[in-house]
């Protein structure tokens, strides 16, 4: 007899990761507020807005990386364009909040400002709606998914894989960024969207509305990992790893790899364009080098940091690279770049399994000490 | 030749009688109506004399006086007649011809015109030039004197244009037929639009002028269509060769040897530094000789390339083979490095390489037609590259190993080719090629860090529709590419060309997955 849903998703972890993510959400959502609320600023527990923001952005890009694991640690599909379906959210969560910035933009106007700017007289048709977050809401994850099940279809149909989607999925978000790029496309150009002021009527700097910002992002962050270990434990899930080991395999036994792999990467592509929407809020600025080709590579190296296969690896990764980039880029502005390309080189080389792979090695060698 | 300037300017001023100029003419220079003065200084341009150049050129420079009813040129202390040249007595009180603003305008252009009979070529040739935008009926005659005592076939040729174009204003029809169907054998932007008028009931009365002349815009719309078209194929062939230099090397490396080299672009930047560096050399020791850097450069840059490609196969690389994507996230690591240090070692600016001067003009084919030199010379140097790899994969021994291995390694091993030497000699050669490519590339663009990013979408483009692991492939590909995207550029501008050509390919790689060749070799599952 099967279990029922909500024992199979429980089961999908174990305690210690149960016991885990409790831990995080209680430091995510009381901890944090109360630290940054109550405690003084010059207090040495104090956390600072910069903080929040910073691992508010971050959680975001672990949600990135957490899609792109369910479709490269186990679908074996190298996408080196997900920057596209994050940015793609992202934009679509801006129209909102460029709505929202109402009469109180640079020229007073109900028009975003860059519309002004070229003189254009009514918002076009794409635009209809965005002042609607419902609608927006919608766009959010429909716009991702649409892009990504049409792109999908066709290369997953000619059974195009490895280097070829890895490439032709560059081309995909290159070309994307060259559209943005353009004033005519009617997303603001190379300056995109920003200078954001309200958020369903909140301001969108204050305290509250960040700390809120904050917390969905961590709940998210939780739910997906949830929802994502549940799906690869599943019949889905592992159908979807035996087409990684051996595709033909699969087919010859009767399934059609096509669907499974669409399915992923539609759910990865709406993952990626949630936590866009969420990223932009708290970053306040979106534009087009999101879809430039390097940021969609970095994604994967936070996946392989952390290890790819493994879910919470490409969080730990996340964290990892963009705290080291903070870091960097205000101590060793000179040395980043060295450091990124040390760190791709080095991993690829000597960690193949990512920190969590080292970590379980170390574990088994002291298991077998012991 | 100079002989036979002086017999024809002795000749040219003796034809129209070598009398002194007309005394009332001149004198009507000085007179109260700025209509008669202009009348005076046309009639006077018409004889093309040299003495009426002279008195032109003392009215403009505001030397001409008139003393009683004598037109006298004075020059600092001396007078002279206007009229003969003599030498005369320092007038008492010159009076000063009024010369406004609209006798200063009809100066310069009769002086203009009279450079036509300049004994110097060189300024024969500037006057005609500038006659082609500024010709108006007064001039035919003149200009067809000019014309008559024309040698040079150029000269001649610009001042058959310009006669035509001052008959165009003529009263007599059939001067007119003539004009325009002399016009009608150029290709100019400027005689189309001068024609033009004349094509609509307005501009002319006459029923036939007015037809030859609709015939003549057409035919140099034709003319001009053609000579766009053929620019634009130039300007897909130059930028499928730039193309084809970004990807042949990395046909050897990702083609051959399975290596997704994701700092291809990051080589093509070493080769354009090492170009930069030659010339900052050839600059400081060698400035007699500064056009030579570049040759210098591309040995030079090759090398350069090429040793950074052994290090990077030896220390990074031999551990990922068979390992492609890998190889991928690898070697886009080895490009930061590669980028920072660029940006540590020559700064974050873009460094300015300049083209030497034989690289500098163009072929001129017609007048809305020219082919740059560093086009021209770049195709010419994607040619000498692709025939040089040919030759060194098909030609050499280090070739049929490469390929050899490529094809079977464990055999190749076990028949004594040195598998792991040949794979860094093949990856140093694909890393020198694109060298190569960074000295063509530092032609026509900016050399700075981060110059490499932008090919590298293109090249790896040009190698998967070209079908991995062909040379003729790639060669294809980059023609297709290039002039495929400019003539998409004709009509839907850079960035929405730009846009379709990698939507199409996203689009082939459907229908054809393996690129225009099918490959052979370590990816065939």
């Amino acid at each position: 007899m099967r279990k029922p849903l909500t024992i199979r998703i429980i089961s999908s972890l174990d305690g210690k990761a149960w016991l885990a993510l409790g831990l995080f959400l209680a430091i995510a959502l009381v901890v944090v507020p109360l630290l940054n609320l109550t405690v003084p600023e010059d207090s040495a527990f104090h956390v600072s807005a910069y903080a929040i923001t910073l691992i508010g952005k971050i959680m975001c890009y672990a949600l990135v990386a957490v899609a792109m694991d369910l479709i490269w640690g186990y679908g074996g599909i190298l996408s080196l364009g997900h920057g596209l379906f994050f940015a793609l959210g992202g934009y679509a969560f801006g129209m909102y909040l460029m709505r929202q910035i109402g009469r109180d933009g640079s020229y007073q106007s109900e028009l975003p400002d860059f519309m002004v700017f070229l003189d254009w007289k009514e918002i076009p048709w794409f635009w209809v709606g965005s002042d609607s977050f419902g609608w927006v809401a919608l766009l959010v994850v429909a716009v991702p998914a649409i892009v990504a099940f049409v792109f999908g279809y066709f290369a997953f149909r000619s059974r195009i894989k490895g280097v070829y989607f890895s490439i032709i999925t560059q081309a995909l978000t290159y070309a994307a960024m060259l559209l943005f790029f353009r004033n005519e496309t009617g997303f603001g150009g190379n300056n995109g969207f920003t200078d954001f002021k309200r958020v369903l009527g909140a301001t969108i700097t204050s305290p509250e509305t960040r700390l809120v910002l904050f917390g969905l992002t961590a709940v998210l962050l939780a739910t997906t990992l949830i929802f994502a270990s549940w799906l690869v434990k599943s019949k889905f899930g592992r159908i979807l790893t035996a087409i990684r080991d051996a595709e033909s395999r699969v087919m010859f036994i009767g399934y059609n790899p096509l669907w499974y792999k669409l399915t992923i990467w539609v759910i990865s592509a709406i993952l990626c364009g949630i936590a866009g929407a969420l990223y932009v809020p708290q970053v306040g600025i979106i534009n087009p080098s999101e879809m430039s080709p390097a940021n969609s590579i970095e994604i994967a190296i936070w996946v392989a940091v952390g290890g790819r296969g493994t879910l919470i690896g490409p969080i730990i990764g996340a964290f990892a690279v963009n705290l080291a980039k903070s870091w960097f880029t205000v101590s060793f502005p000179e040395y980043w770049l060295f450091f990124l390309g040390l760190l791709f080189i080095v991993v690829t080389l000597m960690l193949p399994q990512g920190l969590v792979g080292l970590w379980k090695k170390l574990l088994a060698k002291k298991g077998a000490l012991a | 030749m100079t002989k036979i300037l002086l017999l024809f300017l002795l000749i040219a001023g003796s034809l129209p009688a070598r009398a002194a100029l007309d005394p009332a003419q001149v004198r009507q220079l000085a007179a109260e109506d700025s209509s008669d003065k202009v009348a005076a200084i046309r009639q006077l341009t018409q004889t093309a004399d040299p003495d009426a150049v002279r008195v032109l050129k003392a009215m403009a420079e505001d030397s001409l006086f008139l003393a009683g009813n004598q037109v006298v040129i004075i020059a600092g202390e001396q007078a002279f007649d206007a009229t003969s040249g003599a030498a005369i007595k320092l007038p008492a009180n010159p009076e000063s011809p009024t010369v406004n603003n609209r006798i200063r305008g009809e100066l310069a252009n009769a002086l203009a015109a009279l450079k036509l009979f300049d004994p110097d070529p060189a300024v024969r040739l500037a006057s005609a030039q500038k006659l082609q935008s500024s010709v108006s009926p007064e001039m035919a005659p003149l200009l067809a004197r000019a014309l008559a005592h024309e040698s040079d076939a150029g000269i001649k040729a610009l001042l058959t244009l310009a006669h035509a174009q001052a008959n165009l204003g003529n009263a007599d029809p059939a001067a007119r037929l003539a004009a325009v169907k002399a016009l009608a054998e150029t290709s100019s932007p400027t005689i189309r639009s001068v024609l033009q008028p004349l094509t609509e009931k307005a501009g002319e009365s006459d029923d036939k002028v007015r037809y030859e002349a609709i015939a003549a815009v057409k035919a140099i719309d034709n003319r001009l269509a053609i000579a766009e078209n053929v620019g634009r194929a130039f300007s897909g062939l130059s930028l499928g060769s730039i193309l084809l230099l970004g990807a042949l090397g990395l046909a050897i490396t990702y083609g051959v040897m399975g290596i997704i080299n994701m700092a291809h672009g990051e080589l093509l930047m070493v080769g354009a530094y090492a170009t930069y560096g030659m010339q900052t050399l050839f600059r400081a020791y060698f400035p007699a000789a500064i056009d030579w850097y570049l040759p210098a450069a591309i040995p030079v840059a090759f090398f350069a390339a090429a040793l950074v490609g052994v290090v990077m196969e030896r220390t990074v690389i031999r551990w990922l083979y068979g390992r492609t994507l890998e190889t991928l996230l690898a070697t886009w690591g080895l490009s930061l490095v590669l980028i920072q240090a660029a940006r540590v070692l020559f700064g974050a600016q873009n460094v300015e390489v300049a083209n030497p001067s034989w690289m500098s003009g163009g072929i001129e084919l017609l007048p809305n037609l020219i082919l740059p030199w560093n086009r021209i010379i770049i195709v010419g140097f994607a040619l000498f590259v692709l025939t040089l790899v040919w030759v060194l994969m098909n030609k050499t021994r280090l070739g049929m190993f490469v390929r050899a291995v490529t094809q079977n390694r464990a055999m190749a091993g076990c028949v004594g080719v040195p598998t792991a030497r040949i794979d860094t000699l093949a990856f140093a050669l694909g890393a020198g090629i694109a060298g190569l490519g960074g000295v063509a590339l530092s032609q026509i663009s900016n050399v700075g860090p981060d110059m490499g990013q932008g090919y590298i979408v293109d090249s790896f483009m040009v190698v998967v529709v070209g079908g991995v692991g062909q040379l003729a492939g790639a060669v294809w590909a980059a023609l297709g590419l290039g002039i495929f995207s400019k003539l998409l550029e004709g009509w839907a501008g850079a960035v929405i060309a730009k846009i379709s050509i990698l939507v199409a390919i996203i689009i082939f790689i459907q229908k054809r997955p393996q690129g225009i060749f099918a490959l052979k070799g370590r990816f065939v599952e």
